[in-house]
């Protein structure tokens, strides 16, 4: 595919220059779009399973090709019908529980333990950024059944704390919010701490507002990445399925409803389309703290 | 007086994180391995009893499983899907490394994967691959397949476990393609200005100069999807549970069935010990991999 693309872009002689960076444009256009529709197809599909009317001529059928893609008849109906069926209300009120509590969470421990880390020498410093680092290198493969073990030990397993708790302290977290709080001008500092600002001041005060952009792209990567976890929630709350999030719950639906995909597809956009929006609304972000992640 | 206070400060600012990545990301990884040499089942658990010292017992007994063994099997058959990953990604990355009208739309689109659920993934792939579905439908349309031989492609043994590695490469692409984005976007224009100045063509400067200034990153992307794949789970769990005829049972995922169907901790805690120490390997070679070609290159 790409060596197709690629042999009409090769620099030639001045004539055919033009005609070919045409063509090439078109190839590299219709290459993108290949690609896009791989990417994107799964859901469009979904997308148009839900809003497909089920109700208009018998035997409609996810299966039927190509009709299943271009729905005729479009409806809400499988929305409303699969919130109020399978009280989908209770399961998008325990995702944004725990999806709120570990964005506020987050934010809180990460911004807190990053200022002394980046402003403030203290003796242990070195070592305790080591030490933090080193979680990243850990073989963390096994920690959820220690994790599980621990939270029924503190009675919190099954409880929305238990969910949330263990996935609050991040080194990339920390990382991200030590790298903004080191942006900032040292001459700031210096002046609050002449006019006698204590280092929570200067942290509230301060880091914090002049930080917010950093803040807000954690915030919105954590939110995405708490809101779409299926595998922690469902081991955390192994013992209470009346607090486990969309991300869960969805699943159960392909064995309820005599498997109604129309249904469990409208659930699915349910819990898609909040991700969707958070994410076109901020992509930049995504980009952004992606390269920061890797580059620690 | 002042330094002791802000020293205090420190430590306390400190002490939530602390505690927290304390409690559950260092202790499992330290106790996980006093588990694995120790007898402890939802018997001992139940009856309020710890852990007792059992020696090389877990070990004996997971490393001799048949079923352990497929697992990692499984595992390091799951491996094929990284270098077919990167090398797309890195592909994808170049095209839209490109200053051209809508690109950024692209690049937004082929994010959306990333940010899809797994359990999302599994309802919409499931249908994908069902005996009726999509995958199925276009073969027989294009003629490869006939109708009485279409088949369920997570159902059948042969198939089930490259059909959920495709789902991961399909989720993965985007990722990695923005990881190469920033790699691309940091080599200086410069330098391939003059190699085009002096009559290089774009496929010399993509091998030339492209490649070689983007092996830290590559290297750095296929360590991260090397242990990913690895640790395949979710997948596993959302799609098969395993089967058909264990045809899709990763290592990790008998470490799961072991503690949380089981109820084996000990047993389940060995058998993740030989996941870890895999990943330790195969971390080992990527790095030896790395700081060889940073000699020689």
């Amino acid at each position: 595919m790409i060596a197709k693309t690629r042999a009409p872009e090769r620099t030639r002689p001045a004539p055919r220059v033009r005609a070919l960076s045409v063509l090439g444009k078109v190839g590299t256009y219709a290459l993108l779009t290949v690609i896009l529709v791989f990417a994107v197809f799964p859901f469009l599909w979904t997308l148009a399973i839900s809003l497909t009317d089920k109700t208009v001529s018998n035997g409609v059928s996810i299966y039927d090709f190509p009709a299943s893609l271009f729905p005729r008849h479009l409806t809400l109906n499988n929305f409303t019908d699969v919130y109020k069926t399978f009280s989908l209300g209770k399961y998008v009120w325990n995702s944004v529980v725990i999806s709120t509590l570990t964005v506020i969470g987050t934010l809180f421990v990460a911004s807190l333990a990053a200022y002394p880390l980046a402003r403030i020498r203290f003796p242990g410093r070195a070592i305790i950024l080591g030490i933090i680092l080193s979680t990243l290198v850990l073989p963390s493969e096994t920690s959820f059944i220690v994790n599980v073990l621990t939270l029924r030990n503190l009675g919190i397993l099954g409880t929305y704390a238990g969910v949330v708790l263990p996935v609050l302290a991040t080194a990339f977290g920390i990382f991200v919010m030590r790298s903004a709080y080191l942006a900032i001008p040292e001459t700031l500092l210096e002046a609050a701490r002449l006019d006698g600002a204590t280092e929570l001041q200067i942290w509230w005060r301060i880091m914090l507002p002049l930080s917010v952009p950093t803040l807000t792209a954690l915030a919105i990567f954590t939110l995405v990445g708490s809101w779409n976890d299926y595998f922690w929630p469902s081991l955390a709350l192994i013992t209470n399925e009346d607090l486990q999030p969309l991300a869960v719950a969805v699943l159960k639906l392909r064995g309820q409803f005599n498997y109604d995909p129309f249904n469990i597809a409208a659930g699915a956009m349910i819990m898609m389309l909040p991700v969707l929006v958070v994410f076109l609304a901020a992509q930049k972000f995504f980009m952004r703290g992606l390269d920061g992640a890797v580059k620690g | 007086m002042n330094k002791t206070r802000t020293t205090l400060t420190a430590y306390a600012m400190l002490l939530p994180a602390l505690v927290l990545l304390g409690v559950f990301t260092l202790y499992p990884v330290l106790y996980n391995v006093v588990l694995s040499f120790s007898k402890y089942t939802a018997l001992e658990l139940g009856a309020g009893k710890g852990p007792s010292w059992v020696g090389l017992e877990n070990y004996q007994k997971v490393f001799s499983d048949p079923l352990y063994q497929t697992g990692i099997v499984n595992s390091l058959k799951y491996l094929v899907v990284v270098p077919i990953l990167q090398i797309f990604s890195l592909l994808v990355a170049v095209l839209v490394n490109r200053s051209l009208p809508a690109i950024a739309f692209f690049r937004a689109g082929y994010y959306i994967p990333v940010i899809t659920s797994i359990s999302l993934a599994a309802v919409m792939w499931e249908w994908v691959y069902a005996k009726d579905g999509m995958i199925n439908a276009a073969l027989q349309g294009l003629g490869v397949l006939s109708k009485t031989s279409a088949f369920g492609w997570l159902i059948n043994e042969n198939t089930a476990l490259w059909a959920i590695m495709f789902v991961t490469f399909w989720q993965g692409f985007g990722y990695y393609m923005v990881l190469y984005l920033a790699g691309l976007q940091s080599i200086p224009t410069e330098l391939d200005e003059a190699a085009r100045l002096d009559g290089a063509t774009k496929t010399q400067v993509f091998w030339k100069i492209t490649v070689p200034l983007m092996k830290p990153t590559l290297m750095i992307c296929s360590l991260l999807s090397t242990l990913a794949a690895l640790r395949v789970l979710q997948e596993i769990m959302v799609f098969t549970g395993g089967g058909p005829v264990n045809s899709t049972y990763t290592a990790l995922f008998y470490v799961y069935s072991k503690a949380f169907k089981e109820f084996d901790y000990g047993q389940g805690a060995a058998a993740g010990m030989g996941v870890a120490l895999i990943g330790f390997l195969l971390s080992y070679v990527n790095y030896r991999l790395t700081r060889d070609q940073q000699v020689t290159g």
